[in-house]
């Protein structure tokens, strides 16, 4: 069973390689699961997600990522990605002069075999269904990449980009923030649509109210740089209640 | 007497013998025209080399313009396609010296009076027209010496006209294919539209060979554009990566006529432009735009000039820069209003995409306002590839080659969306992409 695993990860910022964001962090996922991870502000979810998909501002001191058994530190944002890694972006870039439609043709078309061409109608097809799925006008294809977007907008053109994708696992940072309801849930059923044995998620989050849609099979909370409890939904439910005080206490009792 | 050094006279060259050669060959050719080259031919001897001290020549690299070695080259007449992927009109491609496709002007056009022909027998057919127009507005921003030994030694020349009232859908297309080493080309494209005409022309600059081969093109480009006229010019320049690459436009803009100029350079080890627009009429319009991937070692020396004369007339520019590896590009460009250029609104800009830090970007814009009651801005931008938007079509699974295709085709974009032609648009994107082929 294909699997993503964090093992004793130290990340830093590329210019401060001596000050750790993630100090130790471990973890396994596997298809067919959805880890959720929680934690306050600053704890290092984001750059946890960033170092894996390879972003050139932060640097892994040491531990190791491995994708089926090898490790991919030694590989290019886009080979980690056309090896199945996906990053859901918090921020996602705007890129003026390049249409949705080119965008995700370039990236499916760096998917298939040198020589192979594309499918355009095949294409088109596929993207369009997506598109009903995720209720993104058509006219979207023709506009610039999250040029303009609402925030909704553009965390349904990330979904839309992993649904063309197929990732075998994606990392998905706080997708749901600067959502309202209804976009939340067209996004968490975008996701609901792709899960089964062959996907795998880290899903990072604030909020509980996420975790109402996209029910985790595991729950991590993150301090500090690495995980300092795991447990099943009922563990985000605690957290939603009680806050993340109470894990810090626990820890400074420890 | 000491012995002659070993000199240039040792080499072929484009020396008095080969130029003898050339007149003689051409000796059916209108007595005018004959005496044009000679007096042409010796405006160059006795033109200088660009020198460091001449303002035009600032910045670029004056050691590399030796026209040392470089002969006219065989005829090579076997038959090529031209690159146009669209629909045309008509076109005449070029192999070195010889014409060697041309297909039929369509019917209804020649008996509108349209003509599309070769130089030569343009200048045997219609001696008068060429006469009238030929170097009529010459620009002078530098290349005087090279314009000089175009118009002596052009053999691969084109002529169209469209005649008052006639519009032309397709493109015309002409294109240069020069083969072999140091061989040199004198492309002379002469384009008149009559009152209210309309067309579009593309003229592609392209090596055959194994395009390593060390090559010479001085080019020169007369537009012109009766009252009313509008013209689309479309060039693209894709020489090899060793050829020394002269190209000069001039434009002439009259009263409510439109010139759009949309120049695509890619190619070459050292290229050199030069455009000239002359706003000669009330409501003249002219658009002056360019393209450039500037990769490898390469130079590119784009020098402009927009001259409004007549009153109410626009001009606007926008060169684009895509910069690459250690590659080197010099805009300069000077707006010029005359006195009597009141209500003139003219507009130059240089932007510049660095995306190698060992990439040089020259820019020199300049104004020069003899009239009181005009709108006039220039400036010029260099920005760096911006990292995020490399990472997000990354982390897409775009490799970085192809990613940096789509983001200088996105930064190109505001230019090629000046062209109504969609179909010529999507050409001329995929002609620069096959720039970022691995």
């Amino acid at each position: 069973m294909p699997s993503l695993e964090i093992r004793d990860l130290f990340v830093a910022l590329s210019a401060t390689p001596d000050k750790p964001i993630v100090k130790g962090l471990t973890l396994t996922i596997r298809t067919g699961e959805v880890h959720a991870i929680m934690g306050p502000n600053g704890t290092g979810k984001s750059t946890l997600s960033k170092a894996i998909a390879g972003h050139p501002d932060y640097v892994i001191t040491s531990g190791d990522v491995l994708l089926d058994g090898k490790s991919i530190l030694a590989m290019e944002p886009d080979q980690r990605a056309r090896a199945g890694i996906f990053l859901a972006f918090q921020y996602p870039s705007e890129i003026p002069g390049v249409t949705i439609a080119n965008f995700v043709r370039a990236a499916v078309q760096a998917r298939l075999a040198e020589g192979e061409d594309l499918d355009a109608t095949a294409y088109y097809k596929r993207l369009y269904s997506k598109m009903d799925l995720l209720k993104i006008d058509r006219k979207f294809t023709s506009r610039a990449v999250n040029e303009g977007f609402s925030g909704g907008e553009k965390k349904r053109c990330e979904i839309l980009q992993m649904a063309m994708l197929e990732p075998t696992f994606a990392l998905m940072d706080e997708t749901d923030s600067g959502l309202d309801i209804d976009a939340l849930r067209i996004v968490a059923e975008g996701v609901e649509a792709m899960r089964g044995d062959k996907f795998g998620v880290m899903l990072i989050t604030h909020y509980q109210r996420l975790l109402d849609y996209i029910v985790p099979d595991f729950v991590h909370v993150m301090y500090d740089g690495r995980i300092v409890k795991s447990g099943d939904k009922s563990l985000a439910l605690e957290l939603e209640a009680k806050g993340y005080d109470w894990i810090k206490q626990e820890l400074a009792t420890a | 007497m000491s012995a002659p050094a070993l000199s240039s006279s040792a080499l072929p060259g484009l020396d008095s013998v080969l130029f003898a050669a050339h007149l003689s060959e051409r000796a059916s050719l209108p007595a005018w025209w004959l005496e044009a080259k000679k007096a042409a031919w010796n405006q160059f001897l006795a033109l200088p080399q660009p020198s460091r001290t001449d303002e035009n020549w600032r910045f670029s690299n004056l050691k590399d313009l030796n026209l040392d070695g470089f002969t006219l080259p065989e005829d090579a007449s076997q038959k090529i396609a031209s690159s146009a992927t669209f629909p045309q009109t008509a076109e005449l491609v070029f192999s070195n010296r010889q014409l060697v496709t041309r297909s039929t002007l369509p019917a209804d056009l020649a008996a509108k009076g349209v003509i599309f022909a070769p130089l030569d027998e343009a200048l045997r057919d219609h001696g008068d027209l060429v006469k009238q127009y030929f170097q009529k507005h010459p620009a002078s921003l530098g290349s005087e010496k090279f314009v000089a030994l175009n118009t002596a030694l052009t053999a691969s020349g084109a002529f169209l006209y469209v005649p008052a009232g006639v519009e032309v859908a397709l493109p015309f297309v002409i294109q240069h294919t020069l083969t072999g080493a140091n061989v040199a080309t004198f492309p002379h494209t002469l384009v008149v539209l009559g009152p209210r005409a309309k067309a579009t022309v593309v003229e592609f600059f392209v090596s055959g060979g194994t395009a390593t081969e060390r090559q010479l093109a001085a080019g020169v480009n007369d537009l012109h554009a009766a009252e009313g006229a509008q013209l689309t010019y479309v060039g693209a320049q894709h020489w090899s990566r060793e050829t020394l690459s002269f190209q000069v436009n001039s434009i002439a803009v009259e009263r409510d006529a439109r010139v759009l100029a949309l120049n695509l350079h890619l190619g070459g080890r050292q290229s050199r432009h030069e455009s000239h627009s002359r706003l000669l009429g009330p409501g003249a319009h002219s658009e002056m735009l360019a393209l450039t991937v500037a990769s490898g070692a390469r130079e590119f020396d784009q020098r402009t000039l927009q001259t409004h004369i007549a009153p109410n007339t626009t001009s606007n520019l926008l060169y684009k820069n895509a910069l690459l590896d250690t590659a080197k590009t010099i805009f300069s460009g000077l707006i010029i209003v005359e006195p009597d250029a009141q209500k003139t609104d003219a507009y130059q800009k240089n932007r510049n995409l660095m995306l190698s830090d060992e990439a040089e970007a020259h820019s020199l814009p300049g104004l020069e306002i003899r009239a009181n009651d005009v709108r006039c801005s220039h400036g010029s931008t260099s920005a760096r590839i911006d990292s995020e938007q490399e990472f997000y079509l990354q982390a897409r699974g775009i490799n970085p080659t192809e990613a940096r295709r789509l983001l200088v085709s996105a930064f190109f974009e505001e230019v090629l969306n000046k062209l109504d032609d969609e179909v010529l648009h999507s050409a001329l994107t995929a002609l620069i992409a096959s720039q970022f082929k691995r």
